[in-house]
């Protein structure tokens, strides 16, 4: 008799995998309980994190919200939580809120400055986000004058003939191309700075002699609060781009005396601390100048902050150039591309999507580095928490103020982080 | 048959000197040169007229004048009757002092941190996320002076220790707490071998002088002794357990020394309405310390984090096939490739952090940047010496450890032929 050996014909149900290792008690065994170390890891974290948050929760929400002073918040505390208890003042915010955002703007204005911030939105929109339709960049390019004019304020007519100026610059490229290459070069130069120099001053007084529209004139030394900080962050941020990316191709070009004045002004300017360079725009610059020269300080903060981050840009985009390979710029020479057309169109695309991650962290450490600009008095929101402490009715108030700030901040280069990722991702045409 | 075009003939025109390559780039550097000398000769020009106008012509000879102000760091001896050049001096010190310390703190709190954030426990990689975030992107002047007021307002004052039933109390009896500063004991030589001035600068202490090298001498032992195991192992196979050797080699020689120089430690003391004796740690050091060396941290983190993830997948699974654990994998493989990845961005976190430590000023500590362009400036009213002076001491600071730090990246780079 033939033995019949047990075989399976059919196959098993699958069984539900351990309680252990799945649901919620299975990640936490794979997340958090993973062996004793791992274990001994969690609990102490979880004992800090416990620690932290039973101080700092409390402090944040068992709150004061209205008050007129320190002494009178306090008393509130007391009053709802018992004595032990001791709650963030955050009335200081509410109370201070618009001297923290516009500094000592005057306050029949603050139009002026909310308008500037949302049309710096609108402006800022169609280069972010690629979707938007690109007539708006017209909008963009024309922005600075009109947010510097909308903040200082002034004839309308300044802005209106500063731009002018680029119309007198290609006007002068035009006539002098109609001679040769060098007069028109040589035109397009001068005429501009010849019109600002000396036609823009007189002409906009007669101007405005004829026709007064303007804006009513607000000094520098009103600005403060975040609104410095965006307007300085800002305009250093677009302003060292174009500069930084120039000072690069400086530092790339085989022309030896350009590279050996790019590669000094990077090296000196990376060398030396953003404070010596205030100290420079705040004490120094009037000796530079010729004698009768008074610029705005702001404006000088604003030129020393701009060439500070040119520097760092410019070598983010170094690194960003080297990265590509040699095989791209000869292919652009082979096409029989010039110089800047190559740049334009294959070298520079390529080398700043490479470097956008530098680009952004270098604007995110510009825009934290605007509140050195308190050393040297301007009124930033640090300054401002100084100004406030020194009032009596808020005398002794630090962690609401600090951590107010901090926050807006943290806000503010976290979302530029974030876009960064946003754009880096988007950009990526690798195949990974 | 080869064609050869006839160069062109005719004689020179001026547009040659945009259109034709050959003259293009001399034309161009030519008109670069004359442009950046006369903006230079323009503000060179423009400084000596109004230099001449206010009646102070650049002079550097008030830095051998007394500075009639006192530091309250110094790490060599300086009083107000000394000149302004050494009053920057003593503030130099400071500037390197809390920049080698934060460098220290920054690079191990970094490290530690980049690594936690790869961690697979999920809690305390997102902790450590937290941190980075929020050290990153605030600034870091607010870090500064956030950490002064939280060593102002949070600890106690000195007068809390006093009385029979002090609110305040040190800790081991030897390190106080107090809202000016940490006084920690200090090491004091009985029979001291005494100072020897250095070049007349500062004076160099004999005791730590031999103290260093004797742990100098020690770790020469400690290498040959290393030398010896390895040749035993390579003979026998075995390696001969060396620890207590090389421990000894160390140890004992030191704890010789310290026995005859007499060393005791010096505690501080409750005097009066402050601690004496002891080292005090300022709070606006430790204040600027502590900040300083935790934003940058978080930089270090990001950049260590970087690097163990630009190693290849296939480094650590072939680490774990030759059945190393895991935190052999991190030590023997992943970190030493990790570290050509991560030298470079590191040495310009460096370079940062001592630049940043002239945000000292917000928080009055006296590093270069108050003395030499703070108080110095502010009595001598040399506004231009002393901010050139000050640049140029930063610069040269910034080359020095930028061309370190590149020498040793070049003899860690990876050997490619």
């Amino acid at each position: 008799m033939a033995m019949t050996p047990y075989v399976r014909t059919r196959m098993l149900e699958q069984k539900p995998p351990p309680v252990t290792s799945v649901g919620p008690a299975g990640w936490m065994r794979r997340n958090l309980f993973a062996g004793p170390v791992n274990s001994a890891m969690t609990v102490v974290t979880l004992g800090v994190v416990a620690l932290l948050l039973s101080h700092l929760l409390p402090w944040v929400f068992l709150s004061v919200w209205n008050a007129d002073s320190l002494a009178e918040c306090r008393q509130i505390i007391d009053e709802t939580w018992g004595t032990e208890h001791s709650g963030a003042c955050w009335a200081v915010v509410r109370e201070r809120f618009l001297q923290l955002v516009y500094g000592f703007y005057p306050w029949d204005f603050l139009w002026r400055p909310n308008l500037t911030f949302v049309l710096m939105l609108v402006a800022l929109a169609p280069v972010l986000f690629t979707g938007l339709p690109r007539r708006m960049l017209v909008f963009s390019v024309l922005y600075p004058f009109l947010g510097a004019w909308l903040l200082w304020g002034g004839p309308v007519w300044t802005p209106l003939l500063a731009l002018a100026g680029f119309g007198v610059a290609a006007l002068g490229w035009r006539l002098g191309g109609r001679v040769n290459a060098i007069l028109a070069v040589a035109l397009a130069v001068l005429l501009p700075l010849l019109w600002w120099i000396l036609v823009m001053g007189p002409l906009g007084r007669g101007l405005s002699a004829l026709l007064p529209l303007g804006l009513e004139p607000v000094e520098s030394n009103k600005f403060g609060g975040f609104m410095v900080s965006v307007v300085i962050g800002m305009s250093a941020i677009t302003l060292s781009l174009p500069l930084g990316i120039l000072l690069a191709l400086g530092r790339q070009t085989d022309l030896f005396i350009v590279r050996s004045f790019s590669v000094a002004f990077i090296e000196f300017i990376r060398g030396v601390p953003l404070i010596t360079l205030l100290f420079v725009a705040s004490t120094l610059l009037n000796y530079f100048m010729p004698p009768g020269t008074n610029f705005d300080l702001i404006v000088r903060v604003i030129i020393m902050a701009t060439l500070f981050s040119a520097a760092y840009i410019a070598e983010v985009v170094r690194g960003g150039l080297a990265a590509l390979p040699k095989g791209q710029y000869e292919a652009a020479d082979s096409l029989g591309l010039d110089y800047w057309q190559a740049q334009r169109l294959i070298i520079m695309p390529q080398a700043l999507k490479i470097a956008i991650p530098g680009i952004v962290s270098t604007f995110i450490g510009l825009f934290k580095d605007t509140t050195l600009v308190s050393i040297i008095g301007i009124l930033d929101p640090i300054g401002l928490s100084n100004a406030i402490r020194a009032d009596s009715a808020w005398n002794g108030i630090y962690w609401e103020l600090f951590a107010f700030i901090g926050f807006v901040f943290f806000l503010f280069c976290f979302s530029m982080s974030r876009y960064s990722m946003y754009l880096e991702r988007k950009l990526n045409t690798g195949h990974r | 048959m080869a064609t050869v075009s006839e160069p062109p003939q005719g004689g020179f025109r001026l547009s040659q000197l945009i259109y034709d390559t050959r003259y293009r780039s001399m034309t161009i550097q030519i008109v670069t040169l004359i442009g950046v000398l006369s903006l230079i000769y323009w503000l060179g020009a423009n400084v000596a007229y109004n230099l001449a106008a206010l009646g102070k012509p650049i002079d550097f000879t008030f830095l051998w004048a007394p500075a009639n102000y006192d530091i309250n760091q110094m790490l060599i001896k300086y009083d107000s009757q000394d000149s302004h050049a050494r009053a920057a001096l003593v503030g130099l010190l400071n500037t390197l002092l809390v920049a080698v310390l934060g460098c220290v703190l920054a690079t191990v709190v970094g490290v530690i941190v980049g690594v936690l954030r790869l961690s697979s426990n999920w809690l305390v990689a997102r902790v450590m996320t937290v941190y980075v975030e929020a050290f990153r992107n605030v600034p870091v002047l607010l870090w500064i002076v956030l950490a002064m007021a939280i060593l102002i307002e949070a600890l106690p004052q000195p007068r809390d220790f006093r009385g029979d039933d002090p609110a305040a109390s040190m800790l081991f009896d030897a390190v106080a707490f107090t809202n000016r500063g940490i006084y920690l004991p200090e090491p004091l030589f009985t029979r001291s071998l005494g100072e020897v001035p250095f070049f007349g600068i500062f004076d160099i202490s004999l005791d730590l002088l031999a103290l260093l090298a004797v742990l100098a001498a020690g770790m020469l032992a400690v290498r040959a002794i290393g030398r010896r195991a390895e040749r035993i192992q390579n003979a026998t196979g075995d390696r001969p357990t060396t620890w207590y050797l090389s421990l000894g080699v160390i140890a004992l020689p030191v704890l010789v020394l310290l026995a005859l120089l007499g060393f005791h430690l010096g505690y501080p003391e409750l005097k009066g309405f402050n601690f004496a004796g002891g080292i005090y740690l300022r709070n606006s050091f430790i204040a600027l310390w502590l900040a300083l060396s935790l934003y940058t941290a978080a930089f270090i983190a990001e950049i260590v984090r970087g690097g163990i993830i630009a190693i290849s997948k296939g480094q650590s699974e072939a680490a774990a096939a030759l059945g190393l654990r895991p935190n052999r994998t991190m030590r023997l493989v992943i970190l030493p490739q990790a570290l050509r990845v991560i030298i470079p961005p590191l040495i310009s976190q460096y370079l940062n952090l001592t630049k940043n430590s002239s945000l000292a000023i917000g928080v009055g500590y006296m590093d270069l940047t108050g003395t030499l362009m703070g108080t110095s400036l502010n009595l001598s009213g040399r506004e231009l010496e002393c901010v050139m002076l000050t640049m140029l001491i930063y610069l040269a600071i910034s080359l020095v450890i930028s061309g370190v730090f590149n020498l040793y990246n070049q003899r860690v780079k990876l050997k490619e032929r």
